[in-house]
């Protein structure tokens, strides 16, 4: 048959789509394992995209500059209807960091790298474990059964990205919530209040540091970048946004996530109770393995050969993390935990110049959060059936809605 | 017999990761600014098999290994 025939009969797949088991990548994607590093899926308004699902042809692109991540390009792929409302360009926040190239994307980055660095973040550790033992405390004292998210997995990173940025945490109610809207809300119009909402508190907030600094990260700004006018207000509120957003909803759904698949496979869970220096490859591992964030979005600017197909300029194309980190040719048995492999060139971080800016304050979170919850609770198990927990739809970041857990 | 290598950092393209620092610690560390950096005298110690795996770990390619 030939490849007009064979494209005019099959309908491409979907893409997002949900997950049938949290930690695994959607079932109906399983075609797209079988059609080479880059395949055709359609997005929810009916475009046809490339996904890429080769590790190799993965890691190339995303350190190609001929790939865009501007969101105001009109040819960048829309993932979601909810996106659509969010693109316009009289919003009162600007694109910030994942939204823009380089060379703005360079500029806006080198302001943030000092306060995310590995001395940082190690530094940071002691504050870490203080924060994740009190609400472990808090979670033994409010008696079992506890629900892991809100006790627990959202609260833990929310609070240290508080502190970092100097954001009052007293606020989380609201920019959780928010967030959970922003990013999941059920219309477009959900998503769309819940972004002017951020813009507004963050507007707010940066208006009344500037008049009583406190000493995060948004204050270190204020004084170094916005005063000089290296950063306009409305391009710190964005940058704000996006550090807030990224630093507790990615981790949260990371805790999660994490705890119910090693509480799915036990041996795996009782390997690394048994060897806890094995938490920092097991954390890669995991980072490899759940892939919460399964589909990262650009827009070709000019045409590209790669993997025996040519993406034309103006091609959206998005790469599934979920795929790129179980393909066979870089990873052997890649539907299992392997606390041995070496996961260390995963995508979950995403590659290239938007790796995660975070990635190094995420694995000491990681580390910390799921070796004390098992260390300290040797009988933790689920509350409820395993296939009546519920978890996050395909198009946003995967990971559990609940965690009922006893001990 | 051990070779030398000679490593260099584009300190321009480095976005920070520490993906080298992880990945071979005996020869890359941070400055305290968060960027990549060479620890002293890694330029003259037997040539670090990790190296060439830390370049590849670098999410940007800053760096660069040749071998003597």
């Amino acid at each position: 048959m030939s490849e007009a025939i064979s494209e005019a009969v099959t309908e491409t797949v979907a893409f997002p789509q949900d997950r049938a088991c949290p930690y695994h990548p959607p079932t109906a994607y399983a075609p797209l394992r079988d059609q080479g590093a880059l395949a055709r899926v359609h997005l929810y308004d009916g475009r046809e995209v490339w996904v890429v699902t080769g590790h190799a042809e993965a890691r190339a692109l995303l350190t190609d500059q001929r790939l865009s991540s501007d969101r105001l390009n009109p040819d960048f792929p829309i993932p979601t209807a909810r996106f659509a409302g969010l693109r316009d360009e009289d919003r009162k926040s600007r694109a910030m960091l994942l939204g823009v190239d380089d060379p703005e994307h360079n500029v806006q980055r080198r302001m943030l790298i000092p306060s995310f660095g590995l001395k940082r973040m190690t530094a940071l550790r002691p504050r870490i474990q203080q924060i994740v033992d009190r609400l472990l405390d808090d979670m033994v004292a409010a008696g079992q059964p506890a629900e892991l998210v809100s006790a627990f997995a959202l609260p833990v990173p929310s609070m240290v990205i508080c502190e970092l940025l100097g954001v009052p945490y007293a606020d989380h109610e609201f920019f959780e919530d928010a967030s959970r809207r922003l990013l999941r809300g059920p219309t477009a119009d959900d998503s769309r209040k819940a972004l002017e909402d951020l813009e507004e508190y963050f507007g707010e907030l940066i208006t009344r540091k500037e008049a009583e600094p406190g000493d995060g990260l948004l204050d270190e700004l204020i004084a170094d970048r916005l005063r000089t006018g290296d950063l306009a207000h409305d391009e710190l509120v964005g940058m704000a946004m996006i550090l807030l957003i990224a630093g507790h909803e990615t981790t949260a759904n990371m805790i999660s996530l994490g705890v119910f698949t090693l509480l799915q496979q036990p041996e795996k869970l009782a390997a690394l109770r048994a060897d806890p220096s094995l938490m920092p490859a097991a954390v890669e591992e995991l980072l490899r393995y759940l892939s919460i964030a399964d589909g990262m979005l650009r827009v070709a600017t000019a045409d590209i050969e790669i993997g025996g197909v040519t993406i034309e300029k103006g091609d959206g194309v998005v790469f599934s993390t979920s795929l790129v980190n179980r393909d066979e040719t870089a990873y052997e048995s890649p539907d299992e935990l392997d606390w041995d492999r070496s996961a260390r060139h995963h995508v979950a971080f995403g590659f290239g110049i938007h790796q995660c800016l975070g990635q190094n304050l995420a694995r000491a979170e990681l580390e910390i959060a799921l070796h004390t919850l098992f260390d300290r609770f040797r009988g933790l198990r689920l509350a409820a059936p395993a296939e009546e927990i519920p978890f996050k739809p395909g198009d946003t970041i995967q990971g559990m809605v609940e965690l009922p857990v006893a001990w | 017999m051990p070779t030398t290598q000679h490593i260099s950092i584009d300190t321009e393209r480095c976005i920070g990761s520490g993906q080298c620092a992880l990945t071979a610690p005996k020869t890359f560390t941070q400055d305290d600014d968060g960027f990549s950096a060479l620890l002293p005298h890694a330029e003259d110690a037997p040539a670090d098999p990790l190296a060439r795996e830390a370049a590849r770990a670098c999410p940007v390619q800053a760096i660069t290994v040749a071998e003597d």
